[in-house]
């Protein structure tokens, strides 16, 4: 006879429908799902910042950043790259079929300290896609932020993700939206071209005490971002960021994620703060 | 706490009362070194072991075992069909691994697989003399009051058996026969004496005050490449460890089908791939960079998030580790001390 079960099962992958998906970029696809249980579904809740375990039955199991907004319930966008052998299993799901996903997990940006100062995002390669859940956010809740800043640098224009949502951005007057690119192949780009260092002269009249900036790119491009932010003098509690690890749990067992001896990056990270940066060692 | 009185000679019997509760494990010997086993024979139980080569946390998270079953229709839940256990002749050290387990898989996220073999464990600890490698009285686990249903300390011709849960209390209860519960000064003045006597039979002596402190600041010490030099990255330390909880999971696919299970395995920091990510950037690459990860974790970040360090002074890891880098010698090394190897 089996036992009664007495404790609900946190690994459990819940069934999500795929409703939609397309690519990014040749590598980067854009993935829509929703859970199967509408009530679940709508009931969601998540923070700009937080990631979900998304499961390939056979092959396992791998932690992705939400990329849509929480203040758009029912749906939930992730941008994959194609990397590996979870995410090459993903990449052959077709619409409509089931995938096991379980989470939120994390703790996200810390939005509600962020409501009421100027909003500086800065993204850089895939960091577009945890980004893009915030700049939403504040785009959804624009009257609970002052001045809001995008920069977003690509190596080519068919790199940048979101190309065409962004773009959309620099019409509005209730964004200043910088876009560059490494290098301009099309000869048709309405960005700007060069390192995305270079926009920070943009930024003017922040003060700096009233700003969050946050930042998150591949490895190498948060030294320099920092740089420039903290040449803005915005504290080093208000620069934020978002750091990638191995996960096979999501919920602070596995260890994998672990920095600093015992910081779980799964439930105190992923996004930490240059001071948390500066003060634990081996975080970036 | 209660306390009663057990004659060594009533042990069997008790053991075989007790073994009414649940399957019976207890240390046995096995080509010179212990193992816990289940015992069939209580005559089997060697009652002079001291650490097993595995600790107990074999039983609560196994070194393998299926998560859940997978199939076209999704995931189903398959735990469930965990026996009951008495686990006998855990040592203070384990009780306090054991304590610290409790609490780390039951923090944010309440872990089921340990809990559902947790909720049906009753531990029965026994008294032990340290040996050469023993150093759980700089870890403040001499003795302990809490983590243990009855724990008896071996006083001569009887045992003084601590009641430590109410269901401790039952397994005295059930067998009135064999249990004295007028226990009187003379026993408390015999327990004094074997705590005294025991206290004194530590051949090491370390001072673990301050370790979060040096640590911190002890980053960019050559120690850890000297010592990273010599690792090989075996994963002996962690896989003895008692409070060592890390594991990988990984999906078997049933021959042929659709259907598998998603399988959870002992992992260890100290593999190359512990920290690997997807598209090749690893962050602890080398070896001093995975030792720092273990030394910080139990003996600095530990103690600020759970008030005392994740080693419990067990010996384990110096019995075990082929190039002698254990806690102890990293401990004297970080403490500025020469240690003779």
């Amino acid at each position: 006879m089996s036992a009664a079960v007495e404790i609900q099962n946190p690994y459990l992958p819940e069934p999500y429908r795929l409703i939609r998906r397309y690519p990014l970029t040749d590598d980067v696809h854009f993935f829509q799902v929703r859970a199967v249980d509408m009530d679940r579904a709508l009931s969601l809740k998540y923070s700009p910042g937080q990631f979900m375990m998304v499961s390939i039955p056979g092959i396992g199991e791998a932690p992705f950043s939400i990329s849509s907004t929480p203040s758009r319930p029912g749906l939930i966008e992730f941008g994959i790259r194609r990397v590996g052998r979870i995410t090459d299993q993903i990449f052959k799901l077709k619409e409509n079929s089931v995938l096991g996903v379980r989470g939120p997990y994390g703790t996200g940006f810390p939005v509600d300290k962020m409501e009421g100062k100027n909003l500086v995002i800065v993204m850089g390669g895939l960091g577009a896609i945890p980004l893009r859940s915030l700049l939403q956010y504040a785009l959804d809740n624009r009257d609970r932020f002052a001045h809001l800043a995008l920069i977003y640098g690509a190596r080519t224009p068919g790199d940048m993700l979101f190309r065409k949502e962004f773009l959309s951005l620099m019409d509005r007057d209730d964004i200043q939206c910088l876009l560059t690119v490494d290098k301009d192949d099309t000869g048709k780009w309405p960005g700007h071209v060069g390192l995305p260092t270079v926009l920070f002269k943009h930024l003017t009249n922040l003060n700096p005490k009233d700003t969050n900036l946050v930042v998150v790119g591949p490895p190498v491009m948060y030294k320099f971002i920092v740089a420039e932010a903290l040449k803005l003098n915005i504290p080093k509690h208000q620069i934020l960021m978002s750091l990638e690890r191995r996960m096979k749990c999501g919920i602070g067992k596995c260890g994998h994620c672990i920095i600093g001896g015992y910081i779980y990056t799964c439930l105190e990270g992923p996004t930490f703060s240059y001071w948390d940066v500066t003060h634990m060692k081996g975080l970036i | 706490m209660r306390a009663v009185k057990l004659k060594k000679s009533h042990l069997k019997g008790f053991l075989t009362c007790v073994g009414g509760w649940g399957e019976l494990w207890g240390p046995v010997k096995r080509n010179g070194r212990h193992v816990l086993e289940s015992i069939g024979d209580i005559k089997d139980i060697d009652l002079t072991a001291l650490r097993t080569t595995l600790p107990f946390k074999k039983l609560l998270f196994p070194p393998k075992f299926s998560m859940f079953r997978y199939d076209a229709n999704g995931f189903q839940d398959t735990l469930s069909a965990i026996p009951k256990r008495v686990i006998f002749g855990l040592h203070a050290c384990d009780i306090k691994a054991l304590c610290i387990l409790d609490e780390f898989f039951a923090k944010e996220y309440k872990d089921p697989y340990y809990y559902e073999r947790r909720n049906r464990t009753a531990i029965i600890g026994h008294s032990c003399i340290p040996d050469d490698k023993c150093f759980c009285n700089a870890t403040d686990n001499e003795t302990v009051t809490e983590g243990f249903d009855l724990f008896l300390s071996d006083l001569g011709d009887f045992y003084l058996v601590w009641v430590g849960s109410s269901l401790g209390d039952d397994m005295v209860r059930e067998c009135p026969k064999l249990i004295d519960t007028n226990v009187g000064h003379e026993d408390l003045k015999k327990y004094i004496q074997f705590q005294k006597h025991r206290s004194e039979q530590f051949k090491r002596q370390i001072d673990l005050t301050g370790m979060p402190d040096i640590v911190e600041l002890s980053m960019d010490s050559p120690v850890w490449e000297e010592e990273g030099e010599k690792c090989l990255s075996c994963g002996a330390c962690t896989i003895v460890c008692p409070t060592c909880p890390c594991y990988n999971v990984n999906d078997e696919n049933d021959l042929g089908k659709p259907s598998g299970e998603r399988m959870r395995q002992w992992d260890s920091c100290m593999f190359r791939e512990y920290s690997l990510v997807a598209g090749g950037h690893n962050f602890r690459e080398a070896r001093a960079e995975r030792l720092k990860l273990r030394f910080t974790h139990k003996l600095q970040s530990f103690v600020g998030k759970f008030g005392k360090p994740a080693c419990t002074g067990c010996g384990r890891c110096i019995d075990t580790c082929p190039v002698g880098i254990d806690i102890f010698t990293m401990v004297k090394k970080l403490q500025g001390e020469e240690v003779r190897s």
